[in-house]
């Protein structure tokens, strides 16, 4: 029987942290535990949550910083940033659905902790470019901190990163601090439909290489485009390309424009106003066309040009779907059950091509018998094990999760 | 200036220079070792010339395997090593020492691949900052981070610096924009760390590298992001009655949602120095000048330019000038861009490197000039405004040791002033030797020996750049267990 913490203060938190350090007992770290069903299975004695931990301690918008206990609700987070006409611009995706979590409930630490980002990120950079400091526990019971709360800083190891995408087998995040950026003032999207994918991620890398800066780049294969909650676009039964700018109102306009002459060698090109354009990217950042399914489902990431070479080498083996994200470099492929999820295809097709490729949902039996996250190169496997016994020496943060060894 | 201590060298090391450098001689060949002394006095100081130290040899590889034999002679021997790039580092993070190694990657400056489809390019760690920028240029292309020194300065010293520039602002500084390394471990062997992907498995070890000041192993290629250039950008010149006027006009333009490519101040002993050397027609009658550069198309220049103008209208400017033709733009930066090299013209000057939150920038310029003129000095401030990244320039008489030692020590106040107002040490030059015994402003002994402990990692013996970062006392307990 799991025992459940949820500490209310950060001295609280690292006491519990020390007690568990000194006692080897293995515990399950989570903030509202909607990313739960992500990951190796593991087996620990208690859950601890930073749940109660919550609070924005310092939101300068024209320094255009904020800072926010681990625990605060990222809906409270975006809200507040909103109210300023500011956002969060890597636009952390909603992944909880896809896994049996709740929806809108991350917490903010949990973003950082698994360095979730959205389309804009390959215009904005990832969680990982936008925090700027962090306090935290390590998984031994060492309170630190590291960055601070200036966009510039080189003062020490940038600690602050290494924690981003480490799922909570590190150390404990109590507190992030992150730059925040304006929202547009307006935002359009560019749609073409029904081109095969290498010549779709063609288009959007000549999109991406204009000067007109545009930040989101995607394609949709037909099949995951007609679960698109927009019923006009899901009825179109095609595969979907959507490029999104954002700007000046006055810029908008001008810019539609011109992208659309860089795509017209690719089709009869489609422009969704402003409204449409908010909602069909909100779509993309809860993910809708992934969910309503229990296939498996990988996170593939790879050059961006590369995309379509790793789709077609996944589907010579199995069937696939795949959502295109970051202008190809980011490939979600739902694939059908199987013993291994087809792990061990996937990733002979990612090591001819480049990349990596982890599992983001699976059966629990399925998760405790293939590596879920991309197993690591030896000389920086033990890098990564060593740096774990740094950060949490008796190796109680939610042990497994991502790698069987650390 | 000799304030800052240096380890004791290893003499039995030094003992042995003639035989150390026949071997390395057999590894990678005659021509890349430099045994004699007036090659090695080349390398005795960095950016920060104040220090001086002829190093025990120094090996210019010409490729990564060189690179690795090196490395794996000096742990088999013991023997200290300090990476070097181009030399620019201005906090003495290429400082020789006696006892240790340089290897320089200067000679390692080939672009191996431009990829315009993904936009990346990969290329050798020694090629210059500006080298990158200019491959790409042809198609439109730019590297985004943007030292002082980018003419100068090499890729690998920017990685181990996690150097910035003007241009941060908008596109962020080296390490949201590299990719994928490839690191030699002192060791020897060579790890690959991330790719052309935009996010890699694990833990994130390239944001661990980037910045890690040559401790963890040495970075002798990367894949970095290029970005397709702007329309065109043009920037302006405002001028104000006081630094708090400028500083409220930048608040003033972020909060109205407009994020400038760049946003640079000056105070007054600054725009009269700059000015003199680069005749830009910076306005000498204002107290805070303000260089804010926008992108875009013409319209979208002229659009956002009038916009700004409306929304610093209430902090009272007693000059407007917008470039009108790409010879302004070209002094307007020339000035900015020259501005040490200008200060050096009139005096030695001691280049600080703090930040502070912007909405501290009055007060703390006011604390600056108490503390310089405490100790006799004159100073002329240069600020990042956009990203809070200042940098004092602290005039003092070469020649005086007297002087010298108040410059440093004037630093010093200076950067523990930046750290109680919220900001850091260092934004973008890096700790070195310069800032080395200043950490524990910053950290407790706790949190140093973690950090150091990650160095113990990558370098069980504390090979690779060690006496620097980290005060000499209390290393101990970062030991390899």
């Amino acid at each position: 029987m799991q025992s459940y913490l949820k500490p209310a203060t950060e001295w609280e938190l690292q006491r519990t942290l020390l007690d568990a350090s000194a006692s080897n007992t293995p515990v399950e770290i989570v903030g509202n535990g909607t990313k739960r069903g992500i990951g190796r299975e593991m087996q620990t004695a208690a859950q601890i949550t930073t749940a109660s931990l919550t609070g924005v301690r310092l939101y300068e918008p024209t320094e255009l910083v904020m800072s926010a206990r681990a625990g605060t609700p990222l809906a409270r987070v975006e809200s507040d940033l909103a109210s300023r006409g500011q956002m969060l611009a890597f636009e952390p995706i909603d992944i909880a659905p896809l896994v049996g979590g709740e929806r809108g409930a991350a917490s903010i630490g949990s973003v950082f902790a698994t360095n979730l980002s959205g389309s804009r990120r390959i215009s904005a950079g990832a969680a990982r470019d936008h925090i700027l400091g962090i306090k935290a526990i390590s998984g031994g019971g060492q309170s630190f901190h590291s960055g601070g709360r200036v966009m510039k800083n080189v003062t020490g190891y940038d600690l602050s990163r290494a924690l981003c995408g480490s799922w909570g087998t590190l150390a404990v995040l109590t507190e992030v601090t992150f730059k925040v950026l304006p929202m547009a003032q307006e935002t359009a999207t560019l749609l073409l439909f029904n081109i095969d994918d290498a010549i779709a991620v063609e288009a959007l890398a000549q999109a991406m290489g204009s000067p007109y800066e545009v930040s989101g780049a995607v394609h949709i294969q037909a099949p995951l485009a007609a679960r698109l909650w927009h019923q006009g676009l899901a009825g179109e039964r095609q595969s979907i390309t959507a490029l999104r700018i954002e700007n000046f109102s006055t810029s908008i306009a001008y810019r539609t424009e011109r992208l659309k002459a860089v795509l017209k060698a690719y089709g009869e090109v489609h422009v969704l106003d402003h409204d449409m354009s908010i909602s069909f990217w909100d779509e993309m950042r809860q993910l809708s066309v992934l969910q309503g399914s229990s296939a498996p489902l990988w996170r593939i990431s790879t050059a961006p040009h590369a995309g379509p070479k790793v789709v077609a080498g996944i589907t010579r083996f199995m069937d696939c779907n795949a959502f295109y994200d970051w202008s190809g470099g980011l490939i979600w492929a739902e694939v059908l059950p199987t013993a291994d999820a087809g792990a061990a295809d996937i990733r002979r097709v990612i090591a001819s091509v480049g990349g990596h490729a982890t599992l983001i949902r699976g059966q629990p039996a399925v998760r405790s018998a293939v590596e879920v996250f991309q197993p690591l190169e030896p000389a920086l496997a033990e890098i990564s094990r060593n740096l774990k016994s740094v950060f949490d020496p008796a190796g109680i943060l939610n042990p497994g999760r991502m790698y069987a060894a650390f | 200036m000799s304030m800052i201590a240096m380890p004791a060298p290893d003499q039995a090391i030094i003992a042995r220079r003639g035989s150390i450098v026949r071997d390395l001689e057999r590894l990678i060949g005659a021509k890349a070792v430099i045994g004699d002394e007036d090659g090695r006095r080349a390398f005795e100081t960095d950016g920060l010339t104040a220090y001086r130290c002829k190093p025990l040899a120094v090996v210019l590889p010409g490729t990564t395997d060189e690179v690795s034999r090196v490395l794996a002679y000096c742990h088999q021997h013991k023997i200290k090593v300090v990476a070097r790039g181009a030399g620019t580092s201005l906090c003495g993070g290429a400082l020789p020492a006696e006892d240790a190694l340089v290897i320089g990657v200067s000679k390692m400056n080939k672009v191996l691949n431009i990829d315009y489809a993904n936009r990346t390019a990969r290329v050798e760690a020694g090629i210059t900052n500006l080298g990158i920028s200019a491959a790409v240029a042809p198609k439109g292309f730019f590297y985004a981070p943007d030292p002082s020194s980018q003419l100068a300065c090499s890729l690998g010293g920017n990685i181990a610096m996690n150097s910035g520039g003007a241009h941060c602002l908008k596109y962020g500084v080296t390490t949201n924009n590299v990719l994928g390394l490839k690191m030699v471990l002192i060791d020897g062997r060579v790890v690959d760390i991330g790719g052309a992907h935009l996010d890699q498995p694990g833990f994130d070890l390239l944001g661990l590298i980037i910045g890690s000041e040559g401790q963890f192993g040495i970075v002798t290629e990367a894949t970095v992001r290029i970005l397709r250039s702007a329309e065109g950008a043009r920037p302006m010149l405002l001028g104000f009655g006081s630094s708090e006027a400028a500083g409220r006009a930048v608040s003033a333009i972020i909060a109205a949602g407009i994020i400038p490519v760049a946003i640079e101040f000056m105070d007054k002993p600054a725009i009269h120095v700059c000015e003199a050397f680069a005749k830009a027609g910076y306005p000498l009658d204002v107290e805070a000048l303000l260089i804010i550069e926008v992108e875009g198309s013409e319209d979208e220049i002229s659009a956002l330019l009038g916009h700004i103008v409306t929304l610093v209208q209430p902090f009272a400017p007693s000059v407007i000038r917008i470039s009108e033709s790409p010879e302004q733009t070209a002094a307007i930066w020339k000035g900015r861009k020259s501005a040490f090299g200008a200060i050096g013209r009139i005096s030695e000057y001691y280049c600080m490197d703090g930040t502070i939150p912007l909405g501290r920038m009055p007060e703390v310029l006011t604390k600056i000039s108490q503390i310089c003129s405490s100790y006799g000095l004159r100073v002329a401030n240069i600020f990042h405004a956009g990203d809070g990244n200042l940098h004092p320039l602290i005039l003092y008489e070469a020649n005086d040791p007297d002087q010298v030692e108040k410059a440093e020590l004037c630093g010093a106040e200076i950067l523990k002033l930046c750290v109680a107002v919220g900001g850091c040490l260092t934004g973008e030059h890096g700790v070195g030797v310069e800032k080395r015994d200043l950490m524990r402003v910053q950290f407790s002994q706790d949190e140093l020996v973690m950090q150091m402990r990650i160095k113990t990692i990558f370098d069980p013996h504390w090979l690779l750049n060690p006496a620097k970062v980290f005060p000499l006392d209390g290393r101990e307990a970062a030991a390899a267990a």
